[in-house]
């Protein structure tokens, strides 16, 4: 049987990928040099372990609404130390429901459960001992949609550090924000407001606001979620810039829309893909030569 | 393609859109404007019943902030009043004397008696009063206005009509004779009348004022804000933020929504029953008052509050969280302060509420005839509507205004509390 698959040339390929039909033969193919998995196989493919690993993620499933919806779907995933993931797919297949379980931000939502084990540096992050307030201190977080507090600038970059005790006067505090809104890429625009409201920015500079405000909390891991989907090419490249810098020292989980922002910035990508990972690898190989027939799919724009 | 074909054509299929567009224009502004049309006519009606309302109340009882009075030139004889006990002296007597010399020709008993009502049962009081304040004015004679009786009073307001025959009315052409004798003689004038806001209730309409159970009320509200707006804050944040939504949070929804449905008189018997006669608390008291009207604010409270804090964004606590705030510091940080602009409007339409609120206070005796102001929240007293359900039960024509006057400053009461709520809303608000 894999004779024959082996036998068809790329312009069968093609016409099969066309007729979006396949037998239970196919399940592994030719397509010009490389052997595709096919879209029907749901299994990860690549090499999800690292070692010695920041956070690791074993068979994690999530449900919606108390169990009616399943929205991840067994899930097993490492990040590792210093190290940028980028986590790619198409709308509504659940990066950002996955990233939220990493500082267990779903727990805020009425009716979620999350199975399986998500540890961070060994350490069991849903088990019953856990305070999520440290936790949080520790993986700060993006949102997907700017959500500043309906305080001044100034105030929402100093909120984080004041509760946690980071800045002891308002000289630290100052410089700290300073600080912040500088790497961010914002302070140029808000320094001479920086005591007028943050929502009264434009939705890219709410944008960096919220990243200047996660970074204030000098967070070791930072989960971003599509950071720069409202940011024009200045500040898109300010802000990976911020990446790169971040991942001396830090870890970094980015949720983006950009397949280009995905290979600048990240050493590994996720490929997700209806609450599936799909494919898990080094971004140069998921860009150069995807496993998965999917990962094909949605790379070159085929998708459907 | 084809499909977007079908629908828009090509070409003339544009205009074709814009036809049906503008063959529907007219009617949708003219849908718009009766809608328009419709909502004003409401609002204007609804002012022009208000100011219907306003107009007769103050026609009604704008006289009532006017009092007349009385001169009489009194002589404090050293021998009637003993300078070591002056609340021992007969005031009325001196009264009586005075207004025996002001009209020399009464002579019969009957008529003398008429006589003296002119001047208010409440005027040897003041003459007390004046003469305990000025010792040395003992044996000279003094001049000193008094009020005048309400019937007096309401012929001077023109509500005592002189044309209608002398069988029919409150007063007989003699008195009339002296009420003009001491018009003639300047002894007769309207003065603000201070004692309606100073005193408290009184038989006599013209000693009556409302400052007992403004205090009343005063006191009442006090209790009630006290105890309503953090309880019911708290009970709103802990079953917002913090509760599990289970059977047992659900049955107490239920509950608090149907205890805002339940008639106030309810909240008064069960007022009755516990702080009355289980605890043992004062009758008639404003902290009991206030303890009733705190049960039936509470669920307005907890509705409004619920539905504020619901309206704060979750993206907002969310930020919180994210940035590794705890929960309390979430709600405390950033949600109560959004929701507490939402939550004084609920506290005031409670307040409203329970400052206009009667029957439940019959219950616990804040109904009673009391004369003394309240001085505490365990003082005897009553509160303004039911003083104006008192008042406006009395037969006396004079209390028809008092009674209206009452409303006056119920309403103004109200108004008050609605601008300090609108001005904290706008001092807690933030536009942005
Ligand atoms: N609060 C929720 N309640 C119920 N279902 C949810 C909730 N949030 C997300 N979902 C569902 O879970 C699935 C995954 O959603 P998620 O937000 O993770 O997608 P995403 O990959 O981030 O998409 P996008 O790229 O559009 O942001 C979707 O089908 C969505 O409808
Ligand atoms: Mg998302």
């Amino acid at each position: 049987m894999q004779m024959t698959a082996a036998e068809q040339t790329a312009e069968q390929a093609e016409a099969d990928m066309k007729q979006e039909e396949a037998t239970p033969e196919e399940t592994v193919k030719k397509s010009g040099k490389r052997k595709l998995v096919a879209r029907e196989e749901r299994a990860t493919v690549g090499e999800m372990a690292v070692e010695n690993p920041r956070m690791s993620c074993r068979n994690v499933d999530v449900y919606y609404n108390f169990g009616e919806k399943k929205a991840i779907n067994n899930i097993s995933l490492d990040i590792g130390r210093n190290e940028v993931i980028a986590m790619i797919g198409p709308s509504g297949c659940g990066k950002s429901t996955f990233l939220r379980c990493l500082n267990r931000m779903n727990d805020t939502i009425e009716g979620c459960q999350v199975k399986g084990e998500i540890s961070m540096d060994g350490k069991n992050i849903y088990d019953k001992d856990v305070d999520v307030v440290p936790l949080r201190a520790q993986v700060g977080m993006v949102f997907q949609k700017p959500n500043p507090f309906p305080k001044s600038i100034y105030e929402n970059i100093a909120y984080g550090p004041k509760i946690h005790g980071l800045v002891q006067n308002r000289d630290e505090t100052d410089e700290l924000v300073e600080n912040s809104l500088k790497r961010a890429g914002l302070w140029n625009e808000v320094k001479d407001r920086l005591d007028q409201p943050g929502t009264g920015l434009s939705g890219g500079q709410q944008q960096r606001l919220c990243i200047a405000r996660t970074i204030a909390v000098n967070p070791e891991i930072i989960l971003m979620d599509e950071p720069c989907s409202a940011l024009d090419p200045i500040a898109t490249a300010i802000i990976e810039d911020l990446i790169d810098e971040l991942k001396q020292e830090y870890t970094i989980a980015i949720v983006t829309h950009s397949m280009q922002q995905a290979s600048r910035v990240s050493q590994r990508t996720a490929y997700f893909h209806l609450g599936d990972l799909i494919e898990i690898g080094p971004t140069d190989q998921i860009f150069l030569n995807p496993l998965h027939q999917l990962t094909e799919d949605y790379i070159t724009g085929r998708f459907g | 393609m084809s499909n977007s074909d079908a629908i828009n054509g090509s070409g003339n299929g544009r205009v074709r859109t814009m036809d049906i567009v503008n063959k529907g224009l007219a009617k949708r502004y003219k849908r718009e404007r009766r809608f328009r049309m419709m909502g004003l006519s409401a609002i204007i009606l609804s002012l022009a019943f208000l100011s219907l309302l306003f107009i007769s109340i103050i026609a009604n009882g704008y006289t009532a902030f006017e009092q007349t009075m009385i001169q009489l030139d009194v002589h404090l004889d050293a021998q009637e009043i003993d300078k070591e006990n002056l609340a021992a002296a007969n005031y009325l007597g001196l009264i009586r004397t005075s207004l025996k010399k002001t009209f020399p020709d009464v002579k019969k008993r009957r008529d003398k008696r008429k006589m003296y009502n002119l001047v208010s049962p409440g005027a040897s009081f003041m003459l007390q009063d004046f003469v305990m304040r000025n010792r040395h004015e003992i044996g000279n004679t003094i001049t000193i206005w008094v009020p005048a009786d309400d019937d007096v009073d309401m012929l001077m307001k023109g509500n005592i009509k002189r044309d209608v025959p002398e069988s029919e009315r409150r007063m007989n052409d003699m008195q009339l004779s002296w009420v003009d004798k001491l018009i003639a003689s300047g002894q007769i004038k309207k003065v603000f009348n201070t004692t309606f806001f100073t005193a408290g209730d009184s038989r006599e309409p013209e000693l009556a004022g409302i400052w007992g159970a403004a205090c009343g009320s005063f006191y009442t509200l006090i209790v009630t804000l006290l105890l309503s707006f953090p309880i019911g804050v708290a009970a709103a944040v802990y079953l917002e933020e913090f509760a599990p939504t289970n059977r047992w949070t659900d049955l107490i929804e239920v509950n608090i929504n149907n205890l805002a449905a339940v008639p106030s008189i309810v909240f008064g018997l069960l007022g009755l029953a516990v702080f009355l006669n289980f605890f043992e608390l004062p009758r008639s008291a404003p902290l009991v008052g206030g303890l009733v009207l705190t049960l039936m604010t509470l669920p307005t409270i907890i509705i409004a509050s619920r539905a504020a804090l619901k309206s704060v964004p979750p993206s907002i606590r969310e930020a919180a969280l994210g940035v590794g705030a705890s929960k309390t510091q979430m709600v405390t940080h950033h949600v109560l302060p959004l929701a507490l602009p939402g939550m004084l409007t609920g506290t005031i339409i409670g307040m409203a509420q329970a400052l206009g609120e009667t029957a439940p206070l019959l219950m616990i005796g804040m109904v009673a005839f009391i004369v003394d102001i309240p001085g505490g929240f365990t003082d005897p007293s009553t509160v303004l509507p039911v003083q104006i359900f008192l008042w406006a039960d009395s037969p006396e024509r004079a209390f028809l205004e008092r009674t209206s006057a009452a409303i006056m400053i119920l309403l103004a009461f109200l108004v008050t509390m609605n601008a300090v709520a609108v001005l904290l809303r706008k001092k807690f608000e933030r536009r942005w």
